[in-house]
C-alpha cells in the first residue's frame, strides 16, 4: 500500500540535526550557501541584461526557489541523474555548470553551454548528469522515468530526480508516467516544485485536489510534502525520497512548497495582479531561503557576517564576469544552423552516409 | 477605415461571433482572468464571464478532446493554443479525432471547432516553441488551415473559421499581433480557399502565406526599385482548402514562380504547391520553381542566426534573382 511517509515527530527546527544534515562538514555548508547565493546573483544579473535588451526570448527566473535545486543536487550520488523544465538556471548552476557558459547561452553566443542553440529553457550538462532544461510543460516527466529505467536495466544502483511544476501535474503524460513507474518499480523521484502558480493561475484554479503529492496514492506511489525555503528540510525529505528510490528501486513523489518572486517569465507583466504585492513581500520577509540559510549558518558559526558578505560579493563579481564574457563572445557562425541535428551526419568523417539529410535549395 | 492591430482584429472576430452565436465559447490556458498570454482575449472574460471564456489547466490533450466532444452536441468551441507548438501534446485529439471522426462515421457527424494560436518563429525562444505546423494540419484530410498575414484577413478568416462546420486551424503570428492595418467597421467575412493578390506583377509570381507574405511584399518593392523586376505577390491566406486557380493563373502570366514560407522545406506547404505548378503549368514555366523556406534544422535560439534561418527579404530577393537569371 502506498502512503504518505510518516513524518518523524518534532518537525521544524530539528532538520539541521537530522542525520543527513549532521553529516555536512563546514566546507559543505559553505558550499551550499555559495550555491544559493550564486544562483540568485546570476539570475539578477541576467534580468538586468534582459531589461537592457541584450538578451531576449523567455527568461524564467528561479529567484525564491533556490533552496530546492541546491538542496536536492547536494544529495546526488555518483549514479544519480536529474532533469527539469524550463525554469532551469538554478538546477544548472547547482550541478556545477559555470556562469560563463550559462550566461553566454542566454546571449545566444557560441560559447554558451549549447552553443547558443537552446537558450534559457534548454540548458543541458550530461557530463554532470543533468539532462535538461525542457520547454514543454511536463515533457520532461517521462524522460525522468526513462533515466531511472535505464539505471534499473543496467543494474546500477541510483535514482533519477525529475522536477516539475504545480501546473505540470495536470498533463496527461505525467499521470501516465506515474502509473508506469509504479507498475514497473522504477527508481525515480518526482519533485513537484509547488510555487503556487502556473503562470497566472493559482493552484486552486488549476487542480481539483490541492494536495498534489496525494495523487501518488492512486498509483501506489509513496509520497510526502516538504517546505522549500529551508534547505535543511529539503535535504532531509529529499534524502528520504532518494534513498527509498535507490534502496527499494521504487518511485517516490515529493511535493515541495516554494515561491517565485518574479513573474512567470520576465515578460509576465501581470504578476502583481493575480497575486498581491503583500503576498510576495511576506514570503520574502519570512521565508527567503538565502536569508534563512545565512542566519542558520551564522548561528552555528559556519559563517560570520563578514564571510557571508564576502561570498555575496564574490558571486556578484562572478556574475559580472560572466556577463562580460557573454558580451565579448561571438555569435555562432551561420554554418552552425545545420550542425548538431543528426549524430550520424556530425560523425560522418569518412563521408560514407547515403541519402540526403538536408533540403536547402 | 480604422487602423487596428492584428491582435485587436482577432479579438473583434471572437467577440462578434460570441455575440452572434450562443454556442461559441473560448477555452485555453490563461485566456480568461489573465487576458491571454498574448492579450488576444483581453477584456473578453470581463465582458462574457466564466461560461463563455474558460481558463483551462495545462492539459492540452484534455481540453482539445473535450472541445471535439462538445462540438458533437452543437457547441462551437474556439480553443487557444498558447503556442501552436503546444498542440503537439494534443496530437491524437487533433490529428486523429478532430480530423477523422466525420469520415469514420460515414458522414454522420461533423466537428465544428477552431484551434487558434501563434505558429511562428523569429522570437528567440528556441526549437520547442517555434513550430509552423500548417503543413502537418494540411496533411490530414478532414482538417482545414488558414494563415492570416494581416489584421483584415485575421478578422475575416477567423469569423469564417468559427462558422465553418469542420475543424479549422487558424495560424496566428506573435510578430504580427502588434502590427496595424485598416479594418472596416462593417461586418465582413473572408471565404476559405480564396487567395489574395497583394501586388500585381508581370515578371515573377511570389507565392506565400502568413507573415512571409508581408516580407515578400517588401522584397517586391525592393526588386522593383533596385532591379526593375515587377513581381506579383500572391498571399494564399488559406492552405487547405487551397486556391489552385489563383496560383496557376499567376504563374501562367509571369512564367516564373518563387515560393516563400516559414515552414521547413521537407513536405512543407510549398512542396505541394511546387508539385501543382509543375503538374498543371509545366509548359508555362520558363525556369524551375524556386523555394525560400526556413533553413532545414530545428529552430536555433540565437537571435541573429534565427533571423537568418527564417525567410527574410535578402533571401527572397536572392531567390527571385536566381529564378530570373
Ligand atoms: C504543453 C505546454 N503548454 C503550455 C506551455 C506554456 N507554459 C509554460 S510554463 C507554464 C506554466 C507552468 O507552471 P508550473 O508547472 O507551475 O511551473 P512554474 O512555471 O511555476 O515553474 C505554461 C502554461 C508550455 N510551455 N507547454
Ligand atoms: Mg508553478
Amino acid at each position: 500500500m502506498a502512503s504518505k511517509v510518516a513524518t518523524k515527530k518534532s518537525r521544524k527546527k530539528t532538520f539541521e540535526k537530522s542525520e543527513i544534515n549532521l553529516k555536512l562538514s563546514k566546507e559543505k555548508k559553505i558550499a551550499l550557501f555559495k550555491t544559493v547565493v550564486g544562483i540568485r546573483r546570476f539570475e539578477e544579473r541576467s534580468l538586468q541584461a534582459y531589461n537592457q535588451g541584450k538578451i531576449g526570448g523567455f527568461l524564467h527566473l528561479y529567484i525564491g526557489q533556490e533552496a530546492v535545486a541546491a538542496g536536492i543536487v547536494s544529495l546526488m550520488e555518483e549514479n544519480d541523474h536529474i532533469i527539469t523544465a524550463y525554469r532551469d538556471h538554478g538546477h544548472a548552476l547547482a550541478v556545477g555548470m559555470n556562469m560563463n557558459e550559462c550566461m553566454a547561452e542566454l546571449y545566444g553566443k557560441y560559447t554558451g553551454c549549447s552553443k547558443g542553440k537552446g537558450g534559457s529553457m534548454h540548458y543541458f550538462a550530461p557530463d554532470k548528469r543533468f539532462w535538461g532544461g525542457h520547454g514543454i510543460v511536463a515533457g520532461q516527466t517521462p524522460l525522468g522515468a526513462g533515466l531511472a529505467f535505464a539505471l534499473k536495466y543496467k543494474n546500477i544502483k541510483g535514482c533519477a530526480v525529475c522536477f516539475l511544476g504545480d501546473g505540470a501535474v495536470n498533463q496527461g503524460s505525467f499521470m501516465e508516467t506515474l502509473n508506469l513507474v509504479s507498475l514497473w518499480g522504477i527508481p525515480v523521484v518526482f519533485v513537484i516544485e509547488n510555487n503556487g502558480y502556473s503562470m497566472g493561475t493559482s493552484l486552486k484554479r488549476s487542480s481539483a485536489e490541492e494536495s498534489l503529492a496525494k495523487r501518488g496514492e492512486a498509483f501506489g506511489v509513496n509520497w510526502d510534502t516538504c517546505e522549500g525555503h529551508d534547505i535543511f528540510e529539503v535535504r532531509h525529505k529529499a534524502n528520504e525520497a532518494m534513498s527509498y528510490a535507490r534502496d527499494k528501486v521504487k518511485p517516490f513523489l515529493l511535493e515541495i512548497r516554494t515561491y517565485r518572486y518574479r513573474g512567470h517569465s520576465v515578460a509576465d507583466a501581470n504578476h502583481e495582479k493575480y497575486r498581491t504585492k503583500e503576498e510576495i513581500e511576506t514570503y520574502k520577509k519570512n521565508k527567503d531561503p538565502i536569508n534563512l540559510l545565512r542566519k542558520k549558518l551564522i548561528a552555528d558559526k559556519t559563517l560570520t557576517e563578514a564571510l557571508a558578505k564576502e561570498i555575496d560579493q564574490e558571486k556578484k563579481v562572478e556574475a559580472d564576469t560572466a556577463t562580460k564574457f557573454a558580451e565579448e563572445s561571438p555569435y555562432p557562425p551561420k554554418t552552425e544552423i545545420i550542425t548538431d541535428v543528426y549524430w550520424s551526419v556530425d560523425n560522418d568523417e569518412k563521408k560514407q552516409l547515403k541519402g540526403t539529410y538536408f533540403f536547402n535549395d | 477605415m480604422p487602423l487596428i492591430t492584428y491582435r485587436e482584429a482577432i479579438k473583434q472576430a471572437l467577440s462578434e461571433e460570441i455575440d452572434r452565436d450562443e454556442n461559441v465559447c473560448i477555452l485555453g490556458e490563461e485566456v480568461a482572468q489573465y487576458n491571454g498570454a498574448y492579450k488576444v482575449t483581453e477584456g473578453l472574460w470581463e465582458k462574457y464571464g466564466d461560461k463563455r471564456i474558460i481558463d483551462t489547466p495545462i492539459s492540452e490533450a484534455a481540453f482539445s478532446g473535450l472541445a471535439i466532444g462538445a462540438s458533437m452536441l452543437g457547441i462551437r468551441p474556439v480553443i487557444e493554443m498558447m503556442f501552436m507548438s503546444f498542440s503537439y501534446v494534443a496530437f491524437d485529439q487533433l490529428f486523429n479525432n478532430a480530423s477523422f471522426c466525420r469520415y469514420m462515421s460515414g458522414g454522420l457527424m461533423n466537428v465544428p471547432i477552431v484551434v487558434r494560436g501563434p505558429a511562428n518563429g523569429g522570437t528567440n525562444v528556441g526549437a520547442t516553441h517555434s513550430h509552423t505546423p500548417e503543413n502537418l494540419v494540411a496533411n490530414h484530410p478532414g482538417l482545414k488551415v488558414v494563415c492570416p498575414s494581416n489584421a483584415y484577413d485575421a478578422k475575416g478568416l477567423m469569423k469564417s473559421a468559427i462558422r465553418d462546420n469542420d475543424p479549422v486551424f487558424v495560424m496566428e503570428n506573435t510578430l504580427l499581433y502588434g502590427e496595424k492595418w485598416e479594418v472596416p467597421e462593417e461586418e465582413y467575412t473572408i471565404e476559405l480557399g480564396v487567395a489574395n493578390t497583394l501586388k500585381e506583377g508581370l515578371d515573377v509570381s511570389i507565392i506565400t502565406h502568413g507573415r512571409c507574405a508581408m516580407i515578400a511584399l517588401n522584397a517586391a518593392e525592393t526588386l522593383a526599385k533596385e532591379h526593375s523586376i515587377d513581381a506579383e505577390v500572391i498571399d494564399l491566406r488559406s492552405i487547405r482548402p487551397l486556391d489552385e486557380e489563383s496560383i496557376l493563373h499567376s504563374v501562367k502570366k509571369t512564367h516564373h514562380a518563387v515560393l516563400v514560407e516559414e515552414n521547413k522545406p521537407f513536405c512543407g506547404v510549398d512542396a505541394q504547391i511546387s508539385h501543382l505548378i509543375q503538374f498543371k503549368a509545366f509548359d508555362d514555366l520558363d525556369a524551375p520553381v524556386h523555394r525560400v523556406s526556413a533553413i532545414d534544422a530545428p529552430q536555433i535560439y540565437s537571435k541573429p542566426l534565427e533571423d537568418w534561418q527564417i525567410p527574410n527579404e535578402t533571401r527572397i530577393i536572392e531567390s527571385v534573382l536566381k529564378c530570373l537569371a
